[in-house]
């Protein structure tokens, strides 16, 4: 079922329909996503997992004073970044906006360094010089956390320049949200992604509000996968609470620009349960919407559902895995509370080489 | 293990809520995700999920209670299978109400708020800068614009680096806008010499990526009054991003092209951006004057690890000056020049303000008064050294640029005097800028804007009280 239409959306339903006849371009709907086996079912229920329980113990802390300024958390949106990674290569590029920490997870960055940057402690990915919004790691191939809305697009695109520039056959995975689509440097980029064939994803995260303002009150286009139309770059709209369908269109999405076709834009129907940020109360959405979401779609529960249903795991196995994963949360919790702050001196350190 | 649940903070500067309901309760079952009350505060109502699964055993802080501190225990979930009897009672609130002290500091040495001790600074260099041994003696000259110095300095760092490569509007098949990337498509191809768009946000946020993964893009704006759309780009992510990232990553890149008032283009295009860039720390900003200073300076930005914002100017793009003719002659970034020795009085200047200097210099001397001239060259990191010995010797100081006056790179350079050698100085600092105005398009008005000659010896006399 399309994300779309639980929410009652009429409009956003029927610009659907009339863009996927009006597409003369490469847009479309995603064809029906492919069954998982055992073993990737358990693969993305553990990594989702993960996420939702890392940022629930940063909304925790949080709560408690222990993290602060701003705080935005990926739950319910975790399918997106996980079904992508599942598509994605060793050397391939990761990059986003500021709701980062589920991307810094499926990365492979370690939950204690992300949760450590978050409480401002020395050991944190950036030292803790750069909070929530600003984490890297060059190792795993991310390159922020950045906090300023549609910053990341134009650096993303840069990410696939390099690429291209030294012929590694590594493709840059740009994300960004709903909000972020309207700014104007992202069609500069997507102009220039186009006009040079950059191996390049664009994945819209449309979970449907810009901070508070809904798609239908910001956007006169609210078919993001049609956001590359006037540059003839293929689009499509996937169903981000799937995480088999976020990979199969990954899977095509990441071969073809890889193959040298140019950019490529997934627009990722999802859904954040939580406000914009820490702070937000999010009444600008019925709490119905947001029930209905969680009961009906939620990305983890799907893939519980059909994990049991499959019998690839009976109730004391998830239990087994849920355990595990909060023992790894709390682990990171633990360390990033007891793990001191920098150093006075590191004030001055980092500003140039 | 029974789990506290806390009264929690809904924003970095709340510390207080009024508990505004409870949804359940106690002995009510409750699963990670639930919302089990509403807080509110002065600004918006909330609802607090509980985070485990387990019964919520006791309320502590019972709904319609005003003025909660955060942090205080309002409930205590007990875990499956415990008895949530007990775990009411097994609450480990002091423990999990106070936060873990940050451990950097021992508490006894703790400053009181507000009186925290700040690391000093890092010191620049404190000795001055001798310039004469950038050339061995004896090292031949040749007379080169600044536009073929600038060209050479590109051409001679893409022979020598594969990862330098060169992007902006018309840099490759029209041979540059103004003609300084001319013969580089020619030589480089069309992968390293890169024609965009007219985008500079986006070509300039290309620029900046790319240089994340340790290529060496230098990227040209057509001018840096169109840089203004791109600032975010420069300051946001060029400037920031390796202090942001704990010294992960950061961006070698050079954005260059030409900066201030060219002749009769009027207000939009005509503005000085050096006192802009050079307060952000993260930039270096490099304004040369000379096509020498051009062609080493650009040279050493090009290799220098960090962000260079390298500011032209385009009527000193034709002038031609005596560059050394050596095989690789880089230049030290943050380094001044004595552009001509003096006793009298210090006159400091960089870019096209140091045209001015010089023939303010000449007519002085006719007058007896011999001015030492100061080229920065570099406005960030200053070197405030090399000027501070000089008005050591003389005791009287003039500052000269074309931009505006109000926190000019000029008042950066009379403070700094104060600070570092005030008890030299045997009068004010007097500045020359650019006049407070948008620039006027008329000739008349446009020359009254300016800075000129007659103001720059003035100035000199006046610091004279001559």
């Amino acid at each position: 079922m399309s994300v779309a239409a639980v929410n009652g959306a009429k409009p956003v339903s029927a610009a659907k329909a009339k863009s996927s006849k009006a597409a003369s371009t490469k847009s479309g709907k995603a064809p029906a996503a492919a069954a998982f086996g055992k073993d990737e079912e358990l693969s993305a229920y553990k990594q989702m997992l993960l996420i939702r329980r890392f940022e629930e113990k940063a909304g925790q802390l949080y709560g408690m004073g222990l993290i602060g300024g701003f705080c935005h958390l990926y739950i319910g949106q975790e399918a997106v970044v996980i079904g992508m990674q599942m598509a994605a290569q060793e050397g391939d590029q990761v990059i986003t906006g500021y709701r980062d920490h589920g991307h810094m997870l499926a990365t492979g960055m370690e939950a204690r360094g992300v949760m450590a940057e978050l409480t401002g402690r020395k050991s944190g990915y950036s030292a803790g010089k750069g909070g929530s919004m600003h984490m890297f790691s060059k190792e795993k191939n991310f390159y922020g956390g950045h906090g300023i809305v549609g910053g990341q697009v134009s650096l993303g695109t840069g990410l696939a320049f390099a690429n291209k520039y030294r012929g590694n056959g590594a493709v840059c995975l740009t994300y960004f949200g709903d909000g972020a689509a309207n700014q104007g440097q992202v069609y500069e980029s997507f102009n220039m992604a186009e006009l040079w064939k950059l191996p390049i994803v664009y994945v819209i995260e449309n979970n449907r509000y810009a901070m508070g303002t809904s798609v239908v009150r910001s956007s006169a286009q609210t078919d993001f996968s049609r956001r590359g139309a006037s540059f003839n770059i293929p689009g499509e709209q996937v169903d981000g609470m799937d995480v088999r369908a976020v990979k199969a269109a990954a899977e095509r999405a990441i071969g073809l620009t890889r193959a040298g076709k140019g950019p490529y834009i997934l627009e990722m129907q999802t859904y954040r349960y939580r406000g914009h940020s820490m702070s937000d109360p999010a009444k600008y959405r019925a709490k119905d919407e947001v029930d209905k979401m969680r009961t009906d779609h939620d990305p983890i529960e799907q893939v519980r559902q059909r994990l049991i249903e499959k019998k690839w795991a009976n109730e004391d196995d998830l239990k087994k895995i849920d355990v595990e994963i909060r023992a790894v949360v709390n682990d990171a919790a633990e360390f990033a509370t007891h793990d001191p702050e920098p150093d006075p001196s590191e004030l001055y350190t980092d500003i140039l080489l | 293990m029974p789990v506290d649940i806390l009264m929690p903070a809904l924003s970095p500067t709340m510390e207080k809520g009024n508990l505004a309901k409870w949804l359940k309760k106690e002995g009510d079952p409750v699963k990670s995700g639930d919302v089990i009350a509403e807080i509110e505060t002065d600004k918006a109502t909330m609802e607090v999920e509980a985070i485990d699964e387990g019964i919520l055993a006791k309320i502590v802080v019972p709904e319609g209670t005003a003025d909660v501190p955060v942090n205080e225990l309002i409930a205590i979930i007990a875990s499956e299978g415990e008895d949530p009897k007990s775990a009411a009672s097994a609450s480990r609130k002091t423990e999990a109400a106070a936060p873990a002290a940050p451990a950097a500091e021992p508490a006894a040495e703790a400053p009181a708020a507000g009186h925290e001790t700040v690391p000093a600074a890092p010191k620049a260099s404190a000795s001055s800068y001798d310039a004469s041994g950038e050339v061995p003696a004896g090292t031949e000259t040749v007379k080169m614009t600044v536009r073929e110095a600038l060209r050479d300095a590109m051409a001679e760092e893409m022979r020598r680096d594969e990862n330098v490569f060169v992007m902006g509007e018309e840099v490759a098949e029209y041979q540059g806008a103004y003609k300084i990337t001319q013969g580089l498509l020619q030589e480089f191809g069309a992968r390293r010499v890169v024609d965009t768009p007219i985008t500079e946000h986006g070509f300039a946020g290309i620029g900046v990526g790319a240089a994340f993964t340790g290529l060496r893009p230098i990227v040209e704006f057509m001018t840096f009054n169109f840089a203004m759309q791109a600032m975010d780009q420069l300051i946001n992510s060029a400037a920031k991003t390796l202090y942001m990232s704990g010294g992960q990553l950061g961006a070698p890149i050079v954005f260059r092209g030409p900066n201030g008032a060219a002749a009769r283009v009027a207000a939009q295009h005509s503005q000085c951006f050096a006192a802009w860039y050079s307060q952000v720390p993260g930039l270096k900003v490099v304004m040369p004057y000379s096509a020498a200073d051009a062609k080493g300076l650009l040279k050493a930005a090009i290799r220098d690890p960090n962000p260079v914002i390298f500011l032209e100017n385009e009527i000193l793009y034709g002038h031609t000056f005596e560059v050394p003719k050596l095989d690789d002659f880089v230049l030290p970034i943050g380094k001044a020049r004595v552009a001509r020795p003096g006793k009298d009085v210090t006159i400091v200047s960089f870019g096209i303000g140091m045209s001015y200097a010089e023939k303010a210099a000449e007519e002085l001397s006719k007058e007896g008064i011999e001015a030492e001239l100061i080229d920065l060259r570099t406005i960030r990191p200053m070197d405030i050294a090399t000027v501070v010995e000089s008005v050591k010797k003389t005791n009287r100081c003039v500052a000269v640029e074309e931009g505006w006056p109000q926190s000019g790179v000029t008042s950066e350079i009379g403070m700094r005097i104060m600070e570092e050698a005030f008890d030299y100085l045997d009068a004010p600092v007097i500045r020359v800028t650019g006049k407070d105005v948008p620039m006027p398009y008329a000739a008349n008005l446009e020359k009254l804007a300016l800075p000129n000659v007659g103001e720059v010896v003035q100035a000199a006399k006046a610091v004279l009280y001559r």
